[in-house]
């Protein structure tokens, strides 16, 4: 198993966002889908410790994931967030950037393009300049480059007008045949959830967890 | 270098001749500054004054036990009034504090040892103030900007986190600006000086009747040791401030 959550409660501002949350996502790709303010990207954010629960469990690949070392976790379990946030400087650069956390000395920066639908002759642009569809593939080969175990999309075409979406959701086509690679895709696009994953988790507004 | 130049208070009130030209402007083209000239009037009177009679004490009993506690007392004021300026970056008054007294320790040090100046009250005392109120502004200014920066780059910042970067690597862009709003003024006016503006030391000395040379000299070693006080308060302060947006587990704080 993926993921396991068990009894996960988190609340925002007063705001109870997952109420008693359990629930088990596999391997493979899996859609998380619901209304917005259901709590699925926040959902998303715990599992790559950007935020933790006030109370319950998340296990990864069978153990907890507060055990883990939480920078060693994001490294292999690699969040991609809704809205492109490029560092300034060339696409190249960004790539790079990854690579540095990585503690990686060599990344094929050809193929991490290639793979989210992006031309290599990108590397030299400056990454300001690109349309958000662009940035947004850019966003999606900078977490490739250092090759994650796991890749966590929130939303990844929410900003994207219908041609980049069909650029982004065949990149991520593509992505999802690689079986070394696992997918949680957050969308509120039932039919982005269909095509994209092998699975789906539906989590309704404050009621408890939910089903494949 | 010490020259005698006396001045009374009918001098000093003659001057005012001018704030009420600045006070009828105001009224003419109602910006509604008339009220606060008045206060600013009022308070550089009386806070100049009451310091004037603190450094004659100090002065007379030439002791560096009361300069430190003049200084450390500067220090404090300093970060109370930088810390509303940095009112957006959580716990900020112990790296505004520390930034504040390392800049006046280790310049006063250093030109003391360098033997610049000898250490005595009438050399550190308004050393140490010039010091102070300048790192003070840099380190403010540093604050208010990394706290704007927080607020409008959190997605980068988070964006960031999520790819493996620790709290550290995530926040070095940010820290990187704000570091450098916070010490550009001074670099650009320390660029432009004696060609645009005199600054306040070299005025001084010239009105008390120095010779010109030495007072570019001595100004020269203050603009660089003010340089020197700015770079390491802003540094400083950045530095341990930015760690109060996150959590001992790279997360940034709601």
């Amino acid at each position: 198993m993926l993921f396991e959550l068990n009894d996960v409660c988190l609340a925002r501002d007063e705001h109870q966002v997952l109420d008693h949350l359990s629930a088990r996502v596999p391997e493979g790709a899996t859609a998380i889908v619901g209304p917005s303010g259901s709590g699925k990207s926040s959902l998303l954010r715990l599992l790559n410790r950007l935020a933790d629960p006030d109370s319950g469990e998340i296990r990864y690949r069978g153990r907890p994931i507060a055990e883990r070392d939480v920078l060693e976790l994001r490294r292999e379990v690699m969040l991609v967030p809704q809205l492109p946030a490029l560092i300034e400087g060339t696409v190249g650069d960004n790539l790079d950037f990854a690579a540095r956390l990585a503690c990686r000395e060599t990344i094929d920066a050809g193929a991490a393009l290639r793979s989210a639908g992006l031309d290599t002759v990108f590397a030299e642009r400056d990454a300001a300049r690109l349309s958000v569809g662009e940035q947004q593939r850019v966003m999606l080969a900078r977490a490739l480059a250092v090759e994650p175990s796991v890749l966590l999309l929130d939303e990844p075409t929410s900003a994207l007008d219908g041609e980049a979406t069909a650029t982004v959701e065949e990149a991520l086509v593509g992505l999802r045949r690689r079986s070394d690679l696992s997918l949680v895709i957050v969308t509120h696009d039932q039919g982005q959830a269909e095509r994209l994953a092998d699975q789906q988790i539906r989590i309704e507004r404050s009621v408890q967890g939910l089903a494949t | 270098m010490s020259t005698g130049i006396e001045i009374s208070l009918g001098e000093v009130a003659a001057a005012l001749a001018l704030v009420a030209v600045a006070v009828v402007v105001s009224l003419y083209v109602r910006a509604d500054l008339e009220r606060d000239i008045g206060i600013a009037v009022v308070r550089s009177f009386i806070q100049l004054t009451a310091i004037g009679y603190v450094i004659q004490l100090i002065f007379d009993e030439d002791s560096l036990l009361l300069v430190f506690a003049l200084i450390a007392v500067m220090v404090a004021f300093s970060t109370y009034t930088a810390r509303s300026r940095a009112a957006k970056v959580p716990g900020a008054t112990l790296p505004l504090a520390l930034g504040l007294a390392l800049a006046a320790v280790a310049t006063l040090g250093l030109v003391v040892a360098l033997g610049i100046f000898e250490p005595e009250a009438r050399f550190l005392v308004p050393v140490g103030g010039m010091v102070v109120g300048n790192a003070m502004t840099a380190s403010a200014v540093a604050l208010n900007r990394l706290g704007d920066e927080f607020e409008d780059g959190r997605g980068r910042i988070e964006a960031a986190l999520a790819l493996g970067a620790n709290a550290r690597e995530a926040a070095l862009p940010a820290v990187r600006r704000s570091l450098r709003s916070g010490t550009i003024t001074l670099v650009d006016s320390t660029k432009t000086t004696g060609l645009i503006f005199f600054p306040g030391t070299m005025v001084g000395m010239l009105l008390a009747g120095a010779d010109p040379i030495d007072a570019v000299r001595l100004q020269l070693i203050l603009l660089y040791v003010l340089l020197g006080s700015v770079a390491i308060s802003a540094l400083v302060s950045t530095s341990l401030a930015y760690r109060g947006f996150f959590t001992s587990e790279h997360q940034l704080r709601e």
